[in-house]
C-alpha cells in the first residue's frame, strides 16, 4: 500500500495541507501505471510529459492560494472524450489516428477545475460492450482476477480506479457503461440524469441514451468529481438548463425514513443467487438505519433489452454515418472509387460488434420496417418510463443488482452477442427513462465483487449519492482493493 | 425472424460498408438472431401509446443566431486524410 491516501477527497485535503505536491501524486501514479498496466491494459494514451507540465501548474496555484477543490488531483480519462492535441480513438481503428482538433466540455471543465489528465482509458469500441473486449486496443483485465472481464463500455476507467492507478476516471453510459463495470470492478460509478454532463464532445453513440458521469472508490468522490462535470452547456442541444448544484450537500444526511422500492422484476432466475444473497444483505444494513423497503412492479423491465437494442443501434447507425473515409479517421488504400473509398474504410475501421450494430440499426430504420422495430421500441420506452414513474411516485430510491452475475471469463460471450446484451438487463431500462442511477459494491462472490443498483426520480443525484455516503459510512467494501494493488514496485 | 443474404446485401449497401461474400451467411446468421430476440416487443400491445424519442420531452434549447467563434477551418482539417487548398479529396467522382 502506499502512504498517498486512496480517495480524490483525502488527496485534494492533502493537496491543500502542502502534504505532498500534484507532481509527486501524479509522479506516484505514473509510475504505478509503468508497473502494473502492461497487465491490465487499462490505459491507451499515458500523458506523461502533459500530466507531469498540468501538475506543476496545479502546484502553483495551490502555493499562491488560487486552487479550487480538485486542483491537483489526478484523474483517468475514457478516450470517449475529445481532448485537444491528445489522441482521442473511442477504442477504435477508425480513430486510431484521430487527435483531437478541439476538447470536450468535459475536458474543459476537469481542465479549468486544474485536474491532471493521468491518460486516457481502453473502452468497448464505440462503446458498444459490457466486457471491453471489442476494442482494437486489445481487452482489459479485471484487476480481482486475471482473465475476468472488467465489464464494459467503460472497463478501463473501472479497472484503473480498482487497480489504483488513477484515484477516479470518467465514464460514460448509454445503456449501463459506467455502472456495469463499475459493479464488476468493485467501485462506484454514477450515471446522471440525461442531459447533466454535456455530450459535446463525446464521441457520440446513441444520442439520446449517452450521458457521462464520474468512476471512484467512494460515493463522496462520486459527488466531488460531478460537481466539476455537471452542469449546463450551450453547445449541447439536449443539455438541461438548470442552476448548478452541490451534489455532496446531501451526504452526511441521514436516511431514516427513506422509502426503497423493490422492483420484483430484477430478482428474476436470470439473477445469480450469490449476487442476490450479497444485495440482500445491503439491503437489510439500510434497514437497520430506519429505511423501509416495499416491493414495486416495473411491468416492463423485461422487454428494456430489446427497445434498448433497437433504439440504441438505430442512432448508432445514423451518428457513425459520419466516419466516411473522407473528413477525419481511418481511411482505405487506393480506393477505385468514392464507393470503394465509403464501404472499405468502414469495413477496415470498424470491427465486429459496431459492424453488427450499424446493420441492425440500419434495418430497424430502413423503409418497411421502421414502424415494427424503432416506433415500436419507442412505444415501449414510453411504456419503461411511466412505470418508473409510477413507482417514485411512492418511493425515493429503487434498489436491485447492477449486473446479474460478477465478471466473466474473457472470451466466454463473445461470440454470443444476445448473452452479452443480457449482461445489462438491470441497466437499460434506466437509460431509456433517462434517470440516475449509481452503482456500490456490497461484497463478493467467489472473490469477485458484486454491486448494488440505486436508482433515483429525474435530479436526485444528490439523495443517491447520500444513500450510497451513509451505507459507506457503515461498511467497508468500497476500501476494498485488489490484492495486486498492495504491493508497491 | 430470419433475414436473407439478399435482404444483407441490401443493409450492406445502405450502411456503407463492404461485408466479403463468404462472410454473408455469418452475418445474416448473426442479425437474425438478434432480430429475433427484438421481437420479443410484439409481445405488448403498444397501440395508440405515443413514442417517446426524448426521455425528458424537452425541446432542444435555442441561442442567438450570432457569431461565437472564428472560422477554425485548417484546425478542422488537420485531422483529414487528404486535403488541397481547404477542399476534401476524394477519388474523382465525375469522368
Amino acid at each position: 500500500m502506499s502512504s498517498y491516501p486512496e480517495t480524490v477527497a483525502g488527496i485534494a485535503t492533502a493537496l491543500a495541507k502542502g502534504e505532498f505536491s500534484s507532481v509527486e501524486i501524479t509522479r506516484y501514479f505514473l509510475d504505478q501505471i509503468a508497473a502494473k498496466d502492461p497487465r491490465l491494459n487499462s490505459y491507451i494514451t499515458v500523458c506523461e510529459e502533459y500530466a507531469l507540465a498540468q501538475a506543476t501548474a496545479a502546484d502553483s496555484l495551490l502555493a499562491t492560494g488560487r486552487a479550487g477543490p480538485l486542483t491537483g488531483v489526478p484523474y483517468a480519462h475514457k478516450d470517449i472524450f475529445c481532448t485537444k492535441g491528445i489522441k482521442t480513438s473511442c477504442g477504435s481503428r477508425m480513430l486510431d489516428n484521430f487527435v483531437a482538433p478541439y476538447s470536450a466540455t468535459v475536458s474543459d471543465r476537469l481542465d479549468a477545475a486544474s485536474m491532471v489528465l493521468l491518460g486516457k482509458t481502453n473502452m468497448d469500441e464505440f462503446a458498444m460492450g459490457s466486457s471491453n473486449e471489442t476494442s482494437y486496443f486489445g481487452p482489459v483485465t479485471n484487476p480481482w482476477r486475471e482473465g475476468t472481464v472488467p465489464g464494459g463500455s467503460s472497463g478501463g476507467s473501472a479497472a484503473a480506479v480498482a487497480a489504483r492507478l488513477a484515484p477516479c476516471a470518467t465514464g460514460t453510459d448509454t445503456g449501463g457503461s459506467i455502472r456495469q463495470p463499475a459493479s464488476l470492478c468493485g467501485i462506484c460509478g454514477l450515471k446522471p440524469t440525461y442531459g447533466r454532463v454535456s455530450r459535446f464532445g463525446m464521441v457520440a453513440f446513441a444520442s439520446s441514451l449517452d450521458q457521462g458521469g464520474p468512476m471512484a472508490t467512494t460515493a463522496q468522490d462520486l459527488a466531488l468529481i460531478l460537481n466539476v462535470m455537471a452542469g449546463f452547456d450551450e453547445r449541447d442541444s439536449t443539455s438541461i438548463e438548470r442552476p448548478d448544484e452541490d451534489y455532496a450537500r446531501a451526504l452526511e444526511t441521514p436516511i431514516s425514513g427513506l422509502k426503497i422500492g423493490i422492483p420484483k422484476q430484477f430478482f428474476n432466475s436470470e439473477l445469480d443467487a450469490d449476487v442476490s444473497a450479497q444485495i440482500d444483505i445491503a439491503r437489510a444494513e439500510l434497514e437497520t438505519m430506519s429505511a423501509t423497503c416495499i416491493e414495486i412492479d416495473l411491468t416492463n423491465m423485461d422487454l428494456s433489452i430489446p427497445a434498448y437494442y433497437v433504439i440504441s443501434s438505430a442512432e448508432c447507425s445514423s451518428n457513425l454515418s459520419r466516419y466516411d473515409g473522407v473528413r477525419f479517421g481511418h481511411r482505405c488504400e487506393d480506393p477505385s472509387d468514392l464507393e470503394d473509398l465509403y464501404c472499405r474504410s468502414r469495413r477496415e475501421g470498424f470491427g465486429p460488434e459496431t459492424q453488427r450494430r450499424i446493420l441492425v440499426g440500419t434495418y430497424a430504420l430502413s423503409s418497411g420496417y421502421y414502424d415494427a422495430y424503432y416506433q415500436k421500441a419507442q412505444q415501449i420506452r414510453r411504456l419503461i418510463r411511466e412505470d418508473f414513474q409510477h413507482a417514485f411516485a411512492d418511493i425515493d430510491v429503487i434498489l436491485g443488482p447492477t449486473s446479474p452475475s460478477t465478471a466473466f471469463n474473457i472470451g466466454q460471450k463473445l461470440n454470443d452477442p444476445v448473452a452479452m446484451y443480457l449482461s445489462d438487463i438491470y441497466t437499460t431500462a434506466v437509460n431509456l427513462a433517462g434517470l440516475p442511477a449509481v452503482s456500490i459494491p456490497v461484497g463478493f462472490s467467489d472473490n469477485l465483487p458484486v454491486g448494488m443498483q440505486l436508482i433515483g426520480n429525474y435530479f436526485e443525484e444528490a439523495k443517491l449519492l447520500q444513500v450510497a455516503h451513509q451505507y459507506q459510512n457503515v461498511t467497508d467494501w468500497h476500501r476494498r482493493s485488489p490484492p495486486t494493488t498492495h504491493s508497491v514496485t | 425472424m430470419a433475414i436473407s443474404d439478399d435482404e444483407v446485401r441490401a443493409i450492406a449497401r445502405l450502411a456503407r460498408i463492404s461485408i466479403e461474400e463468404q462472410d454473408i451467411i455469418v452475418v445474416s446468421a448473426e442479425l437474425s438472431q438478434i432480430l429475433e430476440f427484438v421481437r420479443q416487443m410484439d409481445a405488448v400491445d403498444t397501440t395508440n401509446v405515443e413514442p417517446l424519442a426524448h426521455p425528458l420531452e424537452t425541446d432542444a434549447h435555442h441561442r442567438e443566431d450570432k457569431v461565437l467563434e472564428s472560422n477554425l477551418r485548417d484546425t478542422y482539417q488537420s485531422c483529414a486524410p487528404q486535403v488541397q487548398d481547404a477542399l476534401y479529396l476524394v477519388p474523382k467522382v465525375i469522368e
